[in-house]
């Protein structure tokens, strides 16, 4: 047979192999959780493991409540601070300013984006805990250490705008410039261009951007370990320490394995982020879907 | 020509960049006719059309001097409010550009930006523009459906009707059909045969053929100079300069 035709069917097939393997990790990671957090599964109930509060592991009590509310409490709060951020920022440099601004801020997004998570951990540790304890939380008439669930929340926000900022600005470059002009002579104004036309014709764009910056917050683990204060209760309010998921996992890992099913409690702490994550994602495609599909 | 003209421009000229795009335009267009602007690419016709409505000052490093006059008024002289400058002139666009919204919002779209609220009112102005545009037909039973199932002979009348629903004078079209099927187009063609009556057309397009079963004046360009300028039947049958001739000849291109 042809040499060429070899090399081609041999390519397509590594490259397939390739593809398979990488979703299959997928399905290995989730099937090694499952495995290792099996034996804390035998011993409580589901239930007993997902919404009881008291975590006491000495005694034997695994009640992940708590973290897992300072997860989405994180999570949630982030966004809120980073979305309007990245979403009007984002607009003002491909809508609005002179096209040599965005050719200086996007290497500068794009630095930000890949300075590592421990130094931004830093970062919030001498700037912004001293700041929310002397300052911010005394307006508001709490008192705190500084390292509560709003310096994470923080942090964790201007972690995730460069990276969403930059998809932003790809989304909203993609829209023609024909739509803008035909916006603009119908006699819109700017703004007005922007929020009933570009911002909805970008629709689907801005929700798949929000959903990566979410799926980076709920898994980001240093940079908040650093500053949340790593207390183990519902936070009540933004100023309380709390705990997610993903410090819980990372501050004892390795340590304090002599406890009887203290392992798998924690393979059982990542499974729930992995769950958390494959569910969120699969219902975002599904909405994206609809979305698309009402709007374009 | 005439004493009044609702378009009229003097001494234009537009640079982007280091690059001069129009070179010392002056005319007046032929009230409530079709006036269409030809030449060869890059000879500065859709520049000269954006200059109208002043969506050129979009694009990046514009620099224009001189006058265009809407009822003798220079919509370069200080105008505040550019909306109301361009509630007074519809665009068609190149390729049709349907706003990610229903047939009928796309429609009302420019009324809504102009403060109609009255849900009666807007229902039958969409009536109108869309029968004017021969699309109601197509669509009175599927007002609610996004535009951009429409097929694209069709966006484009859904985007002339949304031009016309905000009433204007001046309809701006550049090169209106040339996305568009040779039917599509046909029917483009017959509406503005109909609008000439009441509106000043100017049509910026490639197809001679066009221009000729068309235009009352025809405006011919090349780099960036208006080279003639007169009715239509003058320019195609007896054109006075020589590079006219040569155009029209299918010399150059």
């Amino acid at each position: 047979m042809n040499l060429r035709i070899l090399i081609d069917r041999f390519a397509c097939r590594f490259s397939a192999f390739l593809s398979v393997c990488c979703v299959a990790l997928l399905a290995l990671i989730a099937v090694g959780l499952i495995y290792k957090s099996w034996p804390i599964l035998l011993e409580h109930s589901l239930s007993e493991l997902l919404f009881s509060t008291i975590w006491s592991p000495m005694k034997g009590k695994f009640g992940f409540l708590s973290f897992i509310i300072s997860t989405f409490q994180i999570t949630i709060f982030s966004l809120l601070i980073a979305f309007p951020i990245c979403l009007l920022s984002a607009t003002y440099l491909v809508e609005l300013a002179p096209r040599s601004i965005l050719k200086i801020v996007l290497p500068l997004i794009d630095i930000l984006a890949g300075v590592p998570s421990v130094i931004y951990g830093i970062w919030g540790v001498l700037m912004i805990v001293p700041c929310i304890r002397d300052h911010i939380a005394p307006f508001f008439g709490y008192t705190t250490s500084g390292y509560c669930i709003l310096t994470g929340s923080l942090v964790l926000a201007i972690m995730v705008v460069p990276v969403m900022m930059h998809l932003l600005i790809q989304v909203l470059q993609a829209v023609p410039h024909e739509l803008r002009d035909s916006t603009l002579s119908l006699g819109a104004t700017h703004w007005q261009m922007i929020k009933l036309v570009v911002w909805r014709k970008c629709l689907p764009g801005i929700m798949a951007t929000t959903i990566l910056g979410i799926s980076k917050a709920i898994g980001e683990t240093i940079a908040v370990l650093m500053v949340v204060g790593n207390v183990v209760q519902i936070p009540k309010n933004l100023f309380e320490s709390g705990y997610p998921l993903p410090a819980l996992i990372a501050n004892n890992y390795g340590e304090m394995l002599s406890i009887p099913q203290y392992d798998a409690a924690l393979m059982f702490a990542a499974l729930i982020l992995l769950a958390v994550i494959l569910f969120f994602n699969m219902a975002s495609a599904y909405i994206l879907k609809r979305v698309t599909k009402s709007i374009t | 020509m005439q004493i009044n003209p609702h378009l009229g421009i003097s001494q234009l000229n537009v640079h982007i960049g280091d690059q001069q795009i129009l070179k010392n335009i002056n005319i007046n267009f032929p009230n409530k006719a079709i006036t269409a602007i030809i030449g060869p690419s890059g000879c500065g016709k859709t520049t000269l059309l954006k200059t109208m409505n002043r969506l050129i000052e979009n694009s990046r490093g514009v620099n224009i001097t001189g006058k265009v006059l809407i009822n003798g008024q220079n919509i370069y002289d200080d105008y505040e409010d550019l909306t109301s400058l361009r509630k007074k002139m519809g665009l068609l666009a190149q390729r049709p550009t349907p706003l990610p919204m229903s047939i009928y919002a796309n429609v009302v779209f420019g009324l809504k930006l102009h403060g109609i609220k009255d849900e009666k009112i807007l229902q039958e102005k969409a009536e109108k523009y869309l029968r004017i545009a021969s699309l109601w037909d197509e669509v009175h039973d599927r007002m609610r459906d996004p535009a951009s199932k429409l097929s694209i002979g069709q966006q484009q009348r859904l985007c002339l009707a949304r031009g016309l629903a905000i009433e204007p004078e001046i309809i701006l079209c550049d090169e209106p059909t040339s996305a568009l099927d040779p039917i599509s187009s046909k029917k483009i063609e017959e509406s503005f045969n109909e609008l000439k009556q009441e509106y000043t057309i100017i049509l910026v397009t490639h197809i001679l053929r066009q221009a000729r079963r068309l235009a009352d004046y025809v405006v011919f360009m090349y780099l960036g100079e208006i080279i003639e300028f007169g009715p239509a039947k003058e320019i195609f049958e007896n054109p006075k300069e020589q590079l006219t001739k040569e155009y029209i000849g299918g010399l150059i291109s």
